[in-house]
């Protein structure tokens, strides 16, 4: 079925994935049969990867090499950095977030993991849990993602065998259930001949679940789950006075992204940190007026009052509690090539708003394969550590675990301006 | 198995997130840039970048003005559109073209009537320099090309222009970091996450005005290498080149050299999304001479600074 005969149908709007596992589980090869088999591969690109096949002396066209970046890593054969891919079924867009395994690519995962709703783990069944799955399944639920699919593959290695797929999923259970991860789906696959991705094949029969395909159709998208209160980080004031325009005179429109939660006309609100009151007047977006908006809309908002409000402010419910802090309690995942100095000064971006910020203490580094709390000194990139900053202003924070956009910040080296760090505040 | 609970609250289509992160992405740049451009072709991805600009920034004006980088190898179609899109708007735009910086000695042909593609690039350097532009916003997308599905939102070049694939910043969440040194600059690239189809879907909801040369018209070509190659007075026909009339359209407008038509009997926007539904080649395959040489060559121009 091409594209367009499923395009007409209803919009059930877009998911962001991940798929966490090395080069050997088969990752590539999942995510080429995904694009394949929904055909987002497209004919020359095909033709591409059937020539270096056949190059490469291989009786199928490898799936992998659709995903396989830039030219200096294909020569290498490994994967270095996050890479985005694109596909729809017409009724969903989707983007996948590709990270390389490897523990000392534990950035990279990082980095893929922020903006996904669902990660798929993969597994050789062949090999069971391993540490790098206790990894990326600790990661994933460290990072908020509240649908994890452990996707048991090379199923066509072990003869289709239902008790191999019982025994690892047990295992991983009973794993799960240590580090308090709750929405797990399990699944058997064949990444390399496409069995339970898009179609089921006939080989599983035993399994009664959806496919790898079902699961993401009805994952439900970010925001969608649970009450949250409304947060709206003040990007950008338009004041177009000079315009000469008479109504515009006054015009004062605070711009900005509802990060969580909604709002409606009328609705009572505060600005934070200088704690101002006053009411929404209108909300627009390119002239038109919204009765209301949801999380994840970019609009417009003017209030009642004539208010002091810049970027970096934020808009909450005036009866909903929030917290202005120079103090932030962090589980940090350090990024840069140069190890963090303790005695530095860094900055501190979270939403709009960035302040100069102090290490107060590194309470421990985690042993991401052990999970064991050591001492630390410093940090090294791809080390995860508890870390307590204080901070030069104050800034509007949630709990990582209630919002993940507010609960996020990053770190930023100022002799580079490179990003070097990325937290949760705890 | 995980209970899929129905959706309790309203969430946005896949359109109206696309949307609403793009004008999150240019309201970032405007917040965080002191003097930034946008990079304007009068060509569908740029017409697009254009209403989300709208957007962002309406009721007010843009916090940046257009620069478009003049090839001198454009249809006229495209340059009038350019000028008039840029009119309507009522928004400055500034053009800097190759072909001053021919003059200048800073772009040397090689042949004279090669593509102009990759010379931009000095253009572009020389007019950041001249305006002393921090951020540069630009109409690419990750799905183009795979060398680009590792390219960031802010995409980090420094004093010579240059893209480092292992001088990028991460990038989390939603949390962009433009901050640069003088003389280094950002390319924000706001529909990054987009595709040809999500473009094409949002030109028709948006109900954009597009140049003609994107819509099923009569044109001469030869076929050359299984593409279409236009005959032009920059590309005539050659000694027993066999020219045709064909129905075609353009599905990128780029320097007349290398930009091919597709065939093509879609006149309306909804025939061309429905051909780009169905279509088994992608945009860059079809339709561009240059890219064809090796599967690379994104990658090699990337280093020598695209946009």
């Amino acid at each position: 079925m091409s594209a367009i005969e499923r395009l007409p149908e209803i919009d059930n709007g877009l998911l962001r994935f991940l798929t966490c596992g090395s080069v050997d589980d088969g990752k590539s090869t999942l995510i080429g049969r995904l694009l394949y088999d929904t055909k987002a591969i497209l004919a020359d690109t095909l033709h591409a990867i059937t020539r270096t096949s056949e190059r490469r002396g291989l009786e199928a066209v490898d799936l992998s090499l659709l995903t396989d970046g830039l030219q200096a890593e294909r020569e290498q054969g490994i994967t270095i950095d996050v890479a985005y891919r694109y596909f729809t079924t017409g009724r969903r867009k989707y983007i996948i977030a590709d990270a390389p395994g490897h523990e000392q690519y534990t950035r990279n995962m990082f980095t893929a993991a922020s903006t996904a709703n669902l990660a798929i783990i993969l597994i050789d069944a062949r090999k069971g849990v391993l540490t790098q799955t206790q990894r990326h399944s600790y990661l994933a639920h460290l990072l908020g993602i509240p649908h994890i699919v452990v996707a048991i593959n090379k199923m066509d290695l072990v003869g289709f065998d239902r008790a191999t797929y019982e025994r690892i999923r047990s295992e991983y259970r009973e794993f799960a259930a240590t580090l308090g991860i709750g929405d797990v789906s399990f699944i058997p696959l064949s990444a390399l001949d496409g069995d339970m991705i898009v179609d089921r094949g006939d080989r599983l029969g035993w399994y009664q679940g959806p496919t790898l395909l079902d699961i993401l159709e009805s994952a439900p998208s970010a925001h969608s789950e649970r009450d949250e209160r409304f947060r709206f980080p003040v990007q950008f004031i338009c004041r177009p006075q000079k315009s000469g325009h008479p109504r515009l005179h006054d015009y004062r429109g605070f711009m900005g992204r509802v990060e969580s939660g909604e709002i409606a006309v009328g609705d009572e609100v505060r600005v934070l940190p200088s704690d101002q009151r006053t009411r929404i007047k209108a909300i627009e977006v390119y002239g038109r007026s919204l009765p209301r908006a949801i999380a994840e809309q970019s609009v417009t908002l003017l209030l009642e009052d004539e208010l002091d409000v810049s970027r970096g402010d934020m808009i909450v419910r005036a009866e909903e509690s929030a917290l202005a802090t120079r103090r932030l309690e962090t589980m940090l995942c350090w990024l840069g090539e140069t190890p963090l100095d303790p005695q530095r000064k860094y900055l501190v971006r979270q939403t709009t708003r960035e302040t100069k910020a102090v290490i107060e203490s590194i309470v421990f580094r985690l042993d991401v394969n052990t999970l064991q709390q050591v001492p630390a000194a410093r940090l090294d990139m791809n080390d995860i550590a508890r870390v307590c900053f204080r901070l030069a202003q104050p800034l509007c924070v949630d709990k990582y675990v209630e919002n993940r956009s507010t609960g996020a910040f990053i770190v930023i080296d100022e002799t580079t301006n490179s990003t070097v760090g990325a937290g949760m505040i705890l | 198995m995980s209970s899929l609970a129905l959706q309790r609250h309203a969430t946005l289509s896949h359109l109206d997130w696309l949307e609403s992160e793009s004008i999150h992405v240019l309201r970032e740049v405007a917040g965080q840039c002191a003097n930034s451009a946008l990079l304007f072709s009068g060509g569908k991805d740029s017409l697009v970048l254009l209403r989300l600009a709208e957007k962002a920034f309406r009721p007010g004006r843009f916090p940046f003005p257009l620069l478009n980088i003049d090839t001198g190898h454009n249809y006229d179609e495209v340059i009038d559109f350019r000028d008039f899109r840029a009119c309507q708007l009522n928004e400055r735009l500034i053009v800097r073209s190759v072909e001053d910086s021919m003059r200048r000695g800073t772009v040397v042909l090689k042949s004279p009537g090669e593509s102009r593609n990759k010379h931009q690039s000095v253009t572009l350097l020389e007019a950041i320099e001249e305006f002393g532009f921090d951020c540069c916003i630009g109409g690419a997308r990750r799905d183009e090309e795979k060398a680009r599905a590792k390219e960031r939102i802010f995409s980090f070049r420094d004093e010579f222009g240059q893209w480092n694939p292992k001088n990028q910043r991460p990038e989390l969440w939603s949390l962009f970091n433009a901050r640069v040194h003088k003389g280094e600059n950002i390319r924000a690239f706001p529909i990054s996450n987009w595709t040809e189809l999500d473009v094409w879907q949002y030109i028709e909801r948006e109900a954009l005005d597009l140049p003609s040369i994107y819509f099923a018209h009569k044109r001469h070509v030869v076929r050359k290498n299984g593409l279409l190659q236009p005959v032009t007075k920059l590309t005539p026909a050659r000694e027993g080149d066999v020219v045709e009339e064909l129905s075609v359209r353009f599905r990128t407008v780029g320097d007349i050299t290398c930009t091919a038509p597709v065939e093509s009997e879609a006149k309306t926007i909804a025939g061309i999304i429905e051909e780009t539904a169905t279509t088994n080649i992608t945009e860059r395959g079809e339709t561009r001479l240059d890219d064809q040489t090796s599967e690379s060559s994104m990658e090699q121009r990337k280093k020598e600074d695209p946009f």
